[in-house]
């Protein structure tokens, strides 16, 4: 049986992938790509650890799913704000919003 | 009621008067006069049950009334207030109490009560009179209502309680504060008028001259204090009190302390009474309206100052010294102001001059020891002072009254303006003719006479012939220019048109003329000596017995010599014939004989002071004091006090304030938060991606050192 450290490995790279891609992206929607990305690495390590410490609770599986829901409702926000503002502004590059300067 | 209370009630309805007339009822002429009216009647009425009741007691020199409070606490005694009535003070509160009446209801005429207010009257001089127009049409000036007729009534409210105050008090202190009230309000008084330079000047005058006497009089009794502990009347005239000022001698020119006091207080006297060398007042005070001069300079206050010298008189006839020197003031003084008077030509003015002159009487007669006899001159004198006063005002009155219908510009007070007044103001003429008859001693019938015998005698019989021929010349003197002044005021013919078109005055001004011209002649003859020829006996010598017990031992009555007789009616009848006689067809200054330049400048008294005093202490006050004093010593001090406070704000400032609050503390914060600020801006940038680096970097950091800290140490 593949051992744990694996799964933790996998979702440790893929979190660091999606990190990047969230400081690094220059397009919004990209940046929200990579939202998922480490929302993923999570639901691996929570699936991971049911499956391995506690297989008799349901708990990390609901969570799992939990999360897969709440990254359905941010990512129909997320983009419904990418394109509000690509309509008005004419850009989807995080750097050219920069409404919160000082 | 008992007695005493009825004393201690009497000088109150005046000084409620004072107040009621200032705070509440000074808008209403008819009320205010109202109210002072009334305070002097109700004060009259208790003066009268209280004489009647005096008149009731046997020996009552023995058995005053008396009554005393506590007052001030002075370390192990006590300061008392407290009323007393002996003989003396009684027989004053008689006439104090009508004159005081009579005056008040003299000045509402005198004040024009009921006419109109003037054309172009102001507040502070006398009303210039008002226009008004007849049932024909006519347009007549006629004199118009005092434009302060209130205060007036006011003032001399507060006078009055100051009289009555002094009358009835058991002590020097009281005493003092009465005296001091009627100095205030003579200064007032004086000065009623105050828009005329004149009357300012001599407002000043009679407080400043009447000051120094006072200042003597304040140490007197200061002195007498400190020797005795005590100021009633009833401790230091005990008689081991007297003995022991008697025998107490003091540093100052050999004197007695007894000698010393009395000395000091009579200073006083001669400041209130007018007597040479602080007499110039007296003459200037005639500037205040004519009620004024009635009350103030003739009637009481000056009366004051003769009422303190007969009531310390068992103090002062302890020291000899002292009474020659009150004796020779007294004396001097009535014929010197006698002499002033005969060139006088204001109305008023010869009046005040025979003021000094009669006053000097009293006090040549307490000097030689006739306490009795002073003290009935007063009494007469004030009555017939009063009166003709009262006479002069109403006919200067009338003289308004003819100066304003003719429209001349003349001054109503000249006497040469004037003549023929007998026909335009019969009771004014009769009233006043009784009057000056009195002041002129006009034998037998006048109270005058009676007063001035009585001294004249006293002073022939113990002796003291250079105060006899002193006097004697004075009453020369006095009848005649009384004549004088009645010749030209009221015999002749008219000199000026005014005098033809004068009037007589109101009821309310001839009514106390009336009343007091019967106590100018009937006054007298309480006092008539037992021994005098024909008349004597026929009345008891009332007043000596009644006043002469006031002391222990009962003068004697001065035995009956045809010496003074025989002079007394010489000068009067003689000066009041040559008086006539000289008089009788002068009409201009120009034709009077006795316009001797020193007596029309009064000796040059005035412009003496004025050299001596005056202008010195001006001389002082500006080059000593003004110039050296203030300018340069205290201006200096202040200024170099300034300059250095000064100095010391721009240094603090400087280098304090600016340097280290404002810079350092307050614009340094400031700065250093916007520099600071500035300087964190940029991380500011508004690039989400930026905050989310920062934001991780912070948190590796801090895991970092949580990982150090907690897991690691």
């Amino acid at each position: 049986m593949i051992p744990l450290s694996w799964y933790l490995f996998l979702s440790a790279a893929l979190f660091s992938v999606g990190v990047f891609g969230v400081l690094a992206r220059r397009n919004a929607v990209a940046i929200l790509l990579a939202i998922e990305l480490m929302l993923n690495a999570v639901n691996i390590n929570l699936v991971a650890f049911w499956r391995y410490l506690t297989p008799t609770q349901m708990s990390g599986q609901v969570f799992a799913i939990i999360v897969l829901a709440v990254a359905a409702a941010e990512v129909a926000v997320g983009l419904a704000l990418v394109i509000s503002v690509y309509r008005r502004r004419q850009t989807a590059v995080a750097d050219e919003l920069d409404l919160l300067k000082w | 009621m008992t007695t005493e209370t009825i004393l201690w009630l009497i000088p109150l309805p005046p000084l409620l008067a004072f107040f009621l007339i200032v705070l509440l009822t000074n808008r209403s002429r008819g009320l205010s006069h109202s109210v002072a009216i009334g305070a002097a009647f109700l004060s009259w009425l208790g003066s009268m049950v209280v004489f009647v009741r005096a008149l009731g007691v046997h020996e009552l020199g023995r058995h005053p009334f008396a009554q005393s409070v506590p007052w001030l606490p002075t370390a192990d005694t006590w300061l008392k207030i407290g009323v007393y009535l002996d003989p003396l003070s009684a027989a004053v509160l008689f006439f104090v109490a009508w004159t005081i009446l009579m005056i008040f209801i003299y000045s509402v005429g005198y004040h024009n009560y009921g006419q109109s207010e003037g054309d172009h009257d102001v507040k502070g001089l006398p009303p210039h009179g008002a226009t008004v127009t007849d049932a024909h049409g006519h347009k007549h000036k006629v004199p118009s209502v005092e434009p302060m007729y209130s205060r007036f009534f006011a003032f001399i409210s507060l006078f009055a309680f100051g009289m009555y105050l002094l009358v009835v008090s058991d002590n020097l202190l009281t005493l003092f504060v009465g005296w001091e009230i009627m100095g205030l309000c003579s200064y007032l008084l004086i000065g009623f008028w105050y828009g005329k330079p004149s009357a300012r000047d001599a407002a000043i005058k009679a407080f400043m001259t009447t000051r120094i006497g006072d200042v003597f009089m304040l140490l007197g009794i200061a002195f007498l204090y400190s020797a005795t502990g005590s100021l009633s009347f009833d401790v230091i005239f005990s008689e081991k009190v007297l003995h022991t000022l008697a025998s107490v001698p003091t540093p100052i020119l050999g004197l007695s302390a007894a000698g010393l006091i009395s000395l000091l207080l009579f200073i006083g006297t001669v400041g209130k009474s007018a007597q040479w060398p602080l007499h110039v007042w007296l003459p200037d005070a005639m500037e205040g309206p004519t009620p004024v001069s009635a009350m103030i300079h003739a009637a009481t206050m000056v009366s004051a100052g003769v009422y303190a010298v007969i009531r310390m008189f068992p103090l002062l006839h302890l020291d000899a010294g002292t009474m020659s020197i009150v004796a020779f003031i007294g004396a001097f003084t009535a014929l010197f102001a006698a002499t002033i008077a005969v060139a006088q030509n204001d109305i008023k003015r010869v009046l005040a001059y025979s003021t000094i002159s009669q006053l000097g009487y009293m006090i040549a007669a307490a000097g030689i020891g006739a306490y009795v006899a002073a003290a009935f001159h007063l009494i007469t004198h004030a009555f017939f002072k009063a009166l003709l006063f009262l006479g002069s005002g109403s006919v200067i009155h009338g003289m308004e009254h003819g100066v304003l219908h003719t429209g001349e510009h003349i001054d109503p007070q000249n006497m040469f303006n004037m003549g023929g007044l007998r026909k335009k103001m019969p009771i004014t003429f009769w009233t006043f003719l009784i009057g000056g008859f009195a002041l002129a001693g006009f034998p037998v019938l006048t109270a005058g006479f009676w007063s001035k015998d009585e001294i004249l005698a006293d002073a022939f019989a113990h002796g003291h012939l250079g105060v006899f021929v002193t006097l004697a010349v004075a009453a020369f003197l006095t009848a005649f220019y009384t004549m004088r002044q009645i010749t030209l005021t009221f015999l002749g013919e008219p000199r000026t048109k005014a005098a033809e078109h004068a009037q007589e005055t109101p009821w309310t001004m001839t009514l106390p003329l009336i009343v007091l011209s019967i106590f100018a002649i009937g006054y007298g003859w309480v006092g008539i000596p037992e021994h005098f020829p024909l008349l004597g006996g026929l009345l008891p010598n009332w007043f000596h017995e009644f006043v002469g017990s006031t002391l222990s031992e009962v003068p004697e009555v001065a035995p009956f010599n045809w010496t003074p007789l025989l002079t007394s009616l010489l000068v009067s009848l003689g000066g009041l014939g040559l008086g006539w006689w000289v008089y009788r067809g002068v009409r201009t200054p120009a034709e009077d004989k006795f316009q001797i330049p020193l007596l029309k400048n009064k000796w040059y008294f005035d412009e003496a002071y004025q050299f001596l005093f005056v202008r010195p202490s001006y001389w002082f006050a500006e080059k000593v004091v003004y110039l050296v004093l203030d300018k340069g010593l205290i201006d200096g001090l202040l200024h170099a006090i300034g300059h250095s406070a000064a100095v010391i704000g721009t240094t603090l400032r400087t280098y304090i304030d600016k340097a280290i609050i404002n810079e350092t503390i307050g614009d340094g914060t400031a700065h250093v938060i916007k520099s600071t600020g500035s300087g964190l801006r940029p991380i500011q940038s508004g690039r989400l991606q930026q905050y989310m680096v920062a934001s991780l970097l912070v948190f590796i950091l801090i895991t970092g050192l949580l990982y150090y800290f907690l897991v690691l140490a």
